[in-house]
């Protein structure tokens, strides 16, 4: 199993985007992207020295989370745009203490807080025990930390253990 | 749109004018939003909703008027969310190194210029990543 697939998920992922990609559920484009799916990881195995292992079912659930979270924060942050004069508006830096310690782990961190709306995430801290962000509307910055900490970091613990 | 039923047409309808809704209200934050750290935030998320809500509008088009699927959408707002975050990060970084040493070149804005996060490290774009911490490649 681990010879032939020595990392299985990006084997599905690739499968299933090149069907995406063409298109096509016929024989042809399945069998291709079966090929594509063994071949690539099987060569690009050097190049993923020491990766973290990921739960694959929490990894989902956290999806679906991340997903739901960008739809219901896009509409704040309209409704921001729209509605809050400037004077009214509260932006903050926030230091993000990281208890993540892979660099998968806090990539995909620092992705999920510049997506969901309000946050982007711009810097991490020389030592890695920090993230910088910068919040839209934060009147209680530290309030701010615990949420995303709580929300996000805590799931990804979990996914990269 | 020929051969589709009328409530295919309004549900396209409905999302393509929430899509667009939703680019122009990001399009205007950047107008009247205040100093750059902010108006980051417009391009990069008011947005995600309003591409999302196209694309979809676009599978549904295809699929209850022309009575065929298409995935591409699929893989166009993938690509969105994996790069989105990095190009908001690379203009942050810019900025935050721009707010250290080019002095009135750039507008700190209302959050002001951030601080360091600690006494034994500065960011990462002042200071190289530390050895045998998470954003060292060396060895790798």
């Amino acid at each position: 199993m681990s010879r032939v697939l020595p990392h299985p998920g990006l084997s599905a992922l690739l499968a299933v985007m090149w069907v995406v990609m063409v298109n096509d559920l016929t024989f042809g484009t399945i069998f291709l992207g079966l090929v594509i799916a063994v071949a690539v990881p099987l060569f690009s195995a050097p190049w993923w020295p020491g990766r973290p292992r990921v739960r694959f079912l929490p990894a989902l659930a956290y999806l679906a989370l991340v997903l739901r979270d960008i739809v219901v924060a896009n509409f704040e942050v309209a409704a921001i745009i729209l509605f809050k004069p400037n004077h009214a508006l509260r932006p903050a830096w926030l230091t993000v203490p990281l208890e993540l310690t892979s660099p998968e782990a806090i990539t995909v961190f620092a992705g999920t807080i510049s997506l969901t709306p309000g946050t982007v995430s711009c810097d991490i801290s020389a030592c890695g025990r920090y993230l910088l962000v910068h919040a839209l509307h934060a009147p209680d910055p530290s309030a701010a930390v615990a949420k995303v900490k709580a929300r996000y970091e805590a799931r990804l613990k979990r996914i990269f253990a | 749109m020929s051969g589709a039923a009328p409530w295919a047409e309004w549900l396209v309808s409905a999302l393509i004018v929430l899509g667009a809704a939703f680019a122009l209200i990001g399009s205007w934050g950047l107008v009247r939003l205040p100093s750059l750290m902010e108006r980051l935030h417009g391009p990069t998320k008011a947005t995600t909703l309003g591409l999302g809500a196209l694309l979809i509008a676009s599978i549904a088009w295809f699929q209850l008027g022309k009575g065929m699927w298409t995935t591409h959408e699929l893989l166009v707002s993938l690509f969105l969310f994996v790069t989105a975050p990095i190009s908001a990060n690379m203009i942050a970084k810019v900025h935050l190194h721009r707010l250290r040493h080019a002095p009135g070149a750039a507008e700190p804005g209302p959050a002001g210029t951030p601080a360091a996060p600690s006494e034994a490290a500065d960011w990462a774009t002042h200071e190289a990543p530390h050895l045998g911490t998470a954003g060292d490649f060396e060895g790798d």
